[in-house]
């Protein structure tokens, strides 16, 4: 297969045509599929901004080459909450002020999800760990910090 | 052209023996930073082989008896860093855990990290410093090799283009291992100098490797040698000038560049600092269990 | 962060609370639509190409081999630009494209349009230029040299300020001097540049949406070029993935409307890392030499430097940089006497121009590292030595300027001073089984250090930043404000890049008219200028506009409430969500009040006016002042030169916490990009061409890099300020990047009572534990 081929993005199959050989799995969900919620600012792993899950493993979407991730199961910031109303970490996130400008938040999004389903009590230590792949740079990190630290709590009760 | 997701080992060596100019995809973290810069682009005769999903090159096994690990070539460096594999090769582990970050390490894999062969590769120092060997498939057989002898420059190996490295074998040291790495950032950077240290209590070997300070990942076989003559192994103590011996030896040993990363003077500098500190730190622990 | 003096509770959406972003829910679903997510029916793509020599002569660009591209639908390029051919902020000194001569490395010299990006890139790469490579100026001193050939026809010199005050000749028993350099920093906001223009029907305008800073000078410098009246140029914001000054200037604005303008159908660009990097202005990479003058207790006497900033290529805002320098030279002290001399350069380095601090980030290091070598020249506590020098109402500043501001310099010192110091020990608290948290030592989980290599310094950074725009420029910020059943409308020009006005205008409007309900028109330039998001202006002058319209409308609904219910007008105010006359007590609710009525007022609101600087440098220049302390405390493995920022202490001067979360976000992120200056970012050239021009070497702090804050904010309404409020953008990354530096110098101090001079930023490993570099050449005086 190259020409065409069949991605499954937060539950349901995308067709894919017209990706060129090698594309890249952010390309091909922003171009093709039109889930722009992922976004791009260094296409080389470096940022975060384009965290989805993939089998369960977060990664970077700009790393994998998507005609490689046929079969695979893909979750994007879109299918984090579908139906629509924000998660516990989105609601966390507005009200902590953990964003700004909001072009690393998506990634975020991602990223804490996968971080708390892994470890639902992390250190601070740990979050910054765990988040050191998640460049941000408007907010300095604290308020993100806050809103993760807001949501273990609200999970513990 | 395709990309094809290989499931066995046969079936992608055969590809990659079909068309010569295919290339093969591990985690993604190399190649597809230089595909999104238009630096590659796969040819239109030849395929992308991915091979993170083939069963026995993203499992790995602890041989008892022969006191190795056989860790497959696309087993993530996640994967290194969790129990009992963590344990098993600690160097490893802490290698592993300064590999990007937590995307990349879900992504990145050993067999990569020799493909690509990068002087600031984080795995092969590791590999280099423990005398790890690899398997590496063709439609001819498999094969053994040193790792050290597969390493050449940067992007360059002696593998040719129908291979596909399988998996490496470790030997499971009775003794202290670390690793320990220079960045300018305390996070998700690139090595600008790193040295692994093996204190091999049984063998009664050292294993010294240097990262970013050569076209390869340097060993030194000579300082190796002339420290483990130095050291008691019964008590683990060392005369203080052995050590720093060591560690200027390392220093001297190394061969860096100048680069925007850094310069030669500060990683020749580092690899001496490490070098003295890793020392310590095995003698320390192993010394405190002697 | 912990904010200490938290404010007064205020009804609930108003000013003074801690009001929520309207868009932050889009943003966290991941549906708020930034300029790169936009697309247009039939649009296709554009790219650029860009020069690979820092100066060379164009001898001829052959685009045929573009056109063989399959997909490729336009190549332009000097020859296809319709009106000026160059552009800039201050200056048109700039070519869209370079027409004969390459001035820097990643000029743009023709753009293409086709079907995909791919496309575009390979019928980029079948562009041919003849290039005759010319030696770069690459020396930002040697350019100030009249007999070095001028690389530009405006000459090498892009401006000159001196500034003279007091007794030149004055001088003291104490003297100490230095030269520091500063490195070249870029302002990487995560979303990248990116544009979509789409051409009305006979392509005589169109509508561009863009992420940007300032619409309507996009708009001025785009007309310009396209040979258009700006009123067919439409601008339209797209979402702003954060700017810190580097959307101040054009960067693709012009070649995608030419595109579109060429086809007659709609085309986006968007700029990859890389390009990014080359297709904005950055932070002037600067040499600054200082001498000051004092008694033996300590006091200021005199302040001399020469400094030297390099603009790169071309203008941009090289001149207001350099302004801003010089003027501020002393920092936020008194300082009777001072002998400045500033220039700003050309050479073929990138071009540089706006970045948050805006020429005051390279003066601050400069002036605080010289603070700290008086105290210790003087044998007092560097805390001690600004305390006694710090700046009051009232004090003039080195141009003969009174500062009428709130001054509360002194305030910052004591409040930063009183904040605790980190409870976590030098190294870091071991974890549960003993061994040392890898993560809280220098070097984190590269393993390099452990606890006992690990000494600790605390240092003290304060500054002192200028508010809007300086010199006699004419600053203004127009609003309007519509108001009818319970519902206030506000539009304006006001570029939101993150930083919350969206946020702060509802608040103004829910306070001033006794509304909850607040609707923000579309931010384009269907209404007057709003002037920049920057130099920390936008919550005076476009908080100031949007007050003053609802101010406006407010009073007109007065009459009418007076009119329909017999009151006297001159006795209403808002209440709450009520109109209340304050003699009789009667209240009306504003929604029944404003039912069936349509109130629509809009107000230009504009500051005091500025002058420009004479030829001595005088002259009430600034419109208002702003000031903050900063506290590092920096663990430093001194053998390694590797540091770990512990913590930043920090009082800031905001007037008043019109939203105090949002000022939380301003201050950890300008702290953040503060300590990024300090330790670890800066855009490398050698020979002209950038080494490190993506993410994998050009290094921003990360979520491990970055250290607890706390913060307490000095609100002391400042009575020239429209809402009390200052700006607080641009102070946090001040100071912040000299007292991280000082921290490590005490810290090294410690290890052998000497030190380091650490003169340069970003310091950099091998400055902390390798043999000083041969000391700077000496400055003349």
């Amino acid at each position: 297969m190259s020409d065409q081929f069949t991605l499954r993005v937060n539950g349901a199959d995308h067709d894919v045509r017209d990706s060129w050989l090698g594309e890249s799995l952010l390309e091909v969900l922003r171009n093709r599929i039109g889930l722009l919620g992922s976004k791009g600012a260094c296409e080389q792993g470096e940022c975060g901004s384009c965290s989805v899950v993939v089998d369960g493993e977060l990664v970077c979407s700009c790393l994998v080459m998507a005609a490689s991730a046929i079969g695979q199961s893909i979750t994007t910031v879109e299918g984090i909450a579908p139906d629509g109303a924000p998660s516990d970490v989105q609601r966390a996130f507005v009200d902590a002020g953990a964003v700004q400008c909001g072009f690393c938040t998506p990634g975020l999004i991602v990223a804490v999800h996968s971080l708390l389903e892994s470890d639902g009590e992390p250190s601070d230590t740990e979050v910054r760990e765990a988040l050191a792949g998640n460049l941000c740079r408007c907010t300095g990190y604290g308020r993100i910090l806050e809103a993760v630290e807001r949501v273990v709590v609200e999970r513990r009760r | 052209m395709a990309v094809f997701v290989a499931t066995d080992v046969a079936s992608a060596v055969e590809r990659l023996d079909d068309r010569p100019e295919s290339i093969v995809l591990a985690g993604g973290t190399d190649l597809m930073v230089e595909v999104n810069d238009g630096r590659l682009r796969p040819l239109p005769d030849a395929d992308v082989v991915a091979v993170n999903r083939i069963a026995e090159l993203r499992s790995w096994r602890h041989d008892v008896a022969a006191a190795t690990v056989t860790i497959g070539a696309a087993v993530t460096y996640s994967e290194m860093l969790a129990e009992p594999l963590a344990q098993l090769v600690p160097a490893l582990a802490e290698a592993a855990r300064t590999v990007g970050s937590p995307q990349i390490r879900n992504a990145g894999t050993l067999g990569g990290n020799l493909g690509t062969c990068s002087p600031a590769g984080d795995g092969l120092p590791v590999l280099a410093a423990l005398g790890a060997s690899a398997e590496v498939a063709s439609t001819q057989g498999r094969r053994s090799v040193p790792v050290v002898d597969v390493m050449q420059g940067p992007k360059r190996t002696t593998l040719g283009s129908g291979d596909l490295i399988v998996s490496f074998t470790l030997p499971v040291t009775d003794g202290w291992q670390g690793y320990a790495k220079v960045g300018v950032r305390n996070a998700m950077v690139i090595a600008i100098a790193s040295t692994c240290l093996v204190l091999d209590r049984q063998r009664r070997s050292v294993g010294l490797a240097l990262g970013s300070v050569g076209p390869t990942v340097l060993r030194a076989p000579e300082l190796e040698a002339a420290f483990a003559a130095a050291l008691d192994w019964r008590t683990m103590s060392v005369h203080a000038d052995a050590v720093r011996t060591f560690a200027d030896g390392a220093a001297a040993f190394a061969a860096p560049i100048d680069d925007h990363r850094a310069s030669a003077d500060y990683r020749r500098h580092a690899i001496g600092v490490l070098t003295r500190r890793l020392a310590a730190r095995g003698l320390d622990a192993l010394g405190a269990a002697a | 962060m912990s904010i200490i003096d938290a404010p007064a509770a205020a009804r609930p959406g108003t000013l003074g609370d801690s009001v929520l972003r309207p868009d932050g829910t889009a943003k966290v679903q991941g549906s708020f639509e930034f300029s790169s997510d936009l697309s247009a029916e039939g649009c296709v793509w554009g790219a650029t190409l860009r020069s690979p020599h820092p100066y060379a002569r164009i001898r001829s660009i052959d685009v045929s081999g573009a056109w063989k591209v399959p997909g490729v639908l336009a190549v332009i390029t000097a020859d296809d630009v319709p009106g000026e051919r160059t552009y800039g902020l201050i200056v048109p000194d700039q070519p869209v494209f370079a027409a004969d001569i390459v001035r820097y490395v990643g000029e743009p010299i023709a753009a293409v349009a086709g079907d995909d990006p791919e496309v575009c890139r390979r019928a980029v790469d079948a562009i041919r230029v003849d290039y005759e490579v010319l030696e770069p100026l690459l020396d930002a001193e040697a350019a100030l040299d009249p007999n070095t050939p001028a690389i530009h026809p405006d000459g090498n010199v892009i401006a000159s300020q001196p500034v003279v005050h007091g007794d030149p000749e004055a001088t003291a028993d104490v003297v100490v001097e230095g030269t520091y350099e500063v490195g070249m920093q870029d302002q990487a906001f995560l979303g990248l540049e990116a544009a979509l223009a789409i051409p009305d029907p006979g392509g005589r305008s169109l509508e561009v949406y863009v992420a940007t800073q300032w619409m309507h000078e996009d708009r001025r410098q785009m007309a310009d070029c396209l040979g258009l009246d700006p009123e067919s140029v439409r601008l339209v914001l797209g979402g702003v993935g954060g700017a810190f000054g580097a959307r101040e200037d054009i960067s693709l604005q012009i070649h995608t409307s030419l595109l579109a303008l060429r086809l007659g159908r709609p085309v986006r660009m968007a700029y990859d890392r890389a390009e990014s990097f080359l297709g904005h202005v950055h932070r002037h990479p600067a040499q600054i030499w200082m001498r000051h003058h004092a008694t033996a207790d300590g006091e200021l006497v005199k302040v001399e430097s020469r400094m030297v900033f390099d603009g790169g290529a071309y203008a941009s805002t090289s001149s207001a940089v350099l302004l801003n320098a010089v003027t501020q030279a002393p920092g936020p002290y008194r300082c009777p006497n001072a002998v400045i001399e500033g220039h700003a350069v050309r050479t073929n380095h990138l071009p540089c121009g706006a970045m948050r601090g805006f020429g005051v980030v390279q003066i601050c290091f400069a002036h605080e590292s010289q603070m700290d070598k008086l105290a210790d020249a003087c044998g007092v506590d560097p805390w001690e030595l600004r305390l006694r020098n710090a700046m009051r109402t009232g004090d003039t500043t080195i141009t003969g300027q009174v500062v009428q501001n709130v001054a509360p310099v002194e305030e910052c010192l004591r409040e930063t001073a009183a904040l605790p110091l980190p409870d976590e020990p030098v190294g870091g608290r071991p974890r549960s089984d003993g061994l040392v948290d890898v993560m809280k030592v220098p070097g984190g989980a590269g393993r390099t250090t452990d606890a006992a290599d690990v000494v600790r310094g605390i240092g003290w950074g304060v500054s002192i930043k200028n508010l809007m725009y300086s010199a006699g420029f004419d600053d203004y910020a127009t609003a309007r404000c519509r108001l009818g059943a319970g519902v206030a409308m506000l539009k304006f020009a006001t570029v939101e890049v993150g930083q919350g006005f969206v946020t702060l205008a509802g608040q103004i409007a829910r306070s001033i008219l006794g509304v909850d309900d607040v609707v923000l028109g579309r931010i384009d330039t269907q209404i007057g200028s709003a002037g920049s998001t920057s130099a920390s202006r936008q919550t005076w002058m476009s908080g100031g506009a949007v007050a003053s319209a609802c101010r406006a409308v407010r009073d007109r609904l007065f009459l009418h409430v007076a009119e329909q219910h017999g009151v006297d007008p001159e006795n209403l105010v808002i209440d709450g969500t009520d109109i209340r006359d304050e003699t009789t007590g009667w209240r009306i609710a504003v929604a029944d009040a404003s039912a069936g009525i349509d109130i629509d007022e809009t107000v230009v609101y504009r500051h005091q006016d500025t002058e420009p600087l004479d030829e001595n440098g005088q002259g009430d220049c600034h419109v208002g002042f702003v000031f903050v302390a900063h506290r590092a405390v920096v663990d430093v493995d001194p053998e390694l030169g590797l540091v770990k920022v512990v913590q930043i202490a920090t009082a800031q001067d905001v007037g008043r916490a019109l939203n105090p979360l949002s000022i939380t976000g301003q201050i950890e992120g300008g702290i953040a990009q503060g300590l990024g200056l300090a330790v670890m970012e800066e855009i490398i050239q050698t020979d002209g061409v950038i080494r490190n021009g993506n993410f994998t070497d050009y290094l921003l702090p990360t979520f491990l890099d970055m250290p607890d804050v706390v913060a307490t904010l000095i609100e002391q309404p400042d009575p020239m300020a429209p809402l009390g409020a200052k700006g607080v953008g641009e102070p946090p990354t001040i100071s912040s990047t000299p007292a991280i530096v000082a921290a490590i110098r005490d810290a090294l101090r410690q290890v052998d009572g000497v030190g380091r001079a650490l003169d340069r930023v970003p310091v950099r490993p091998a400055d902390i534990c390798l043999p000083a570099r041969a000391s700077s050449p000496p400055a003349a005086g």
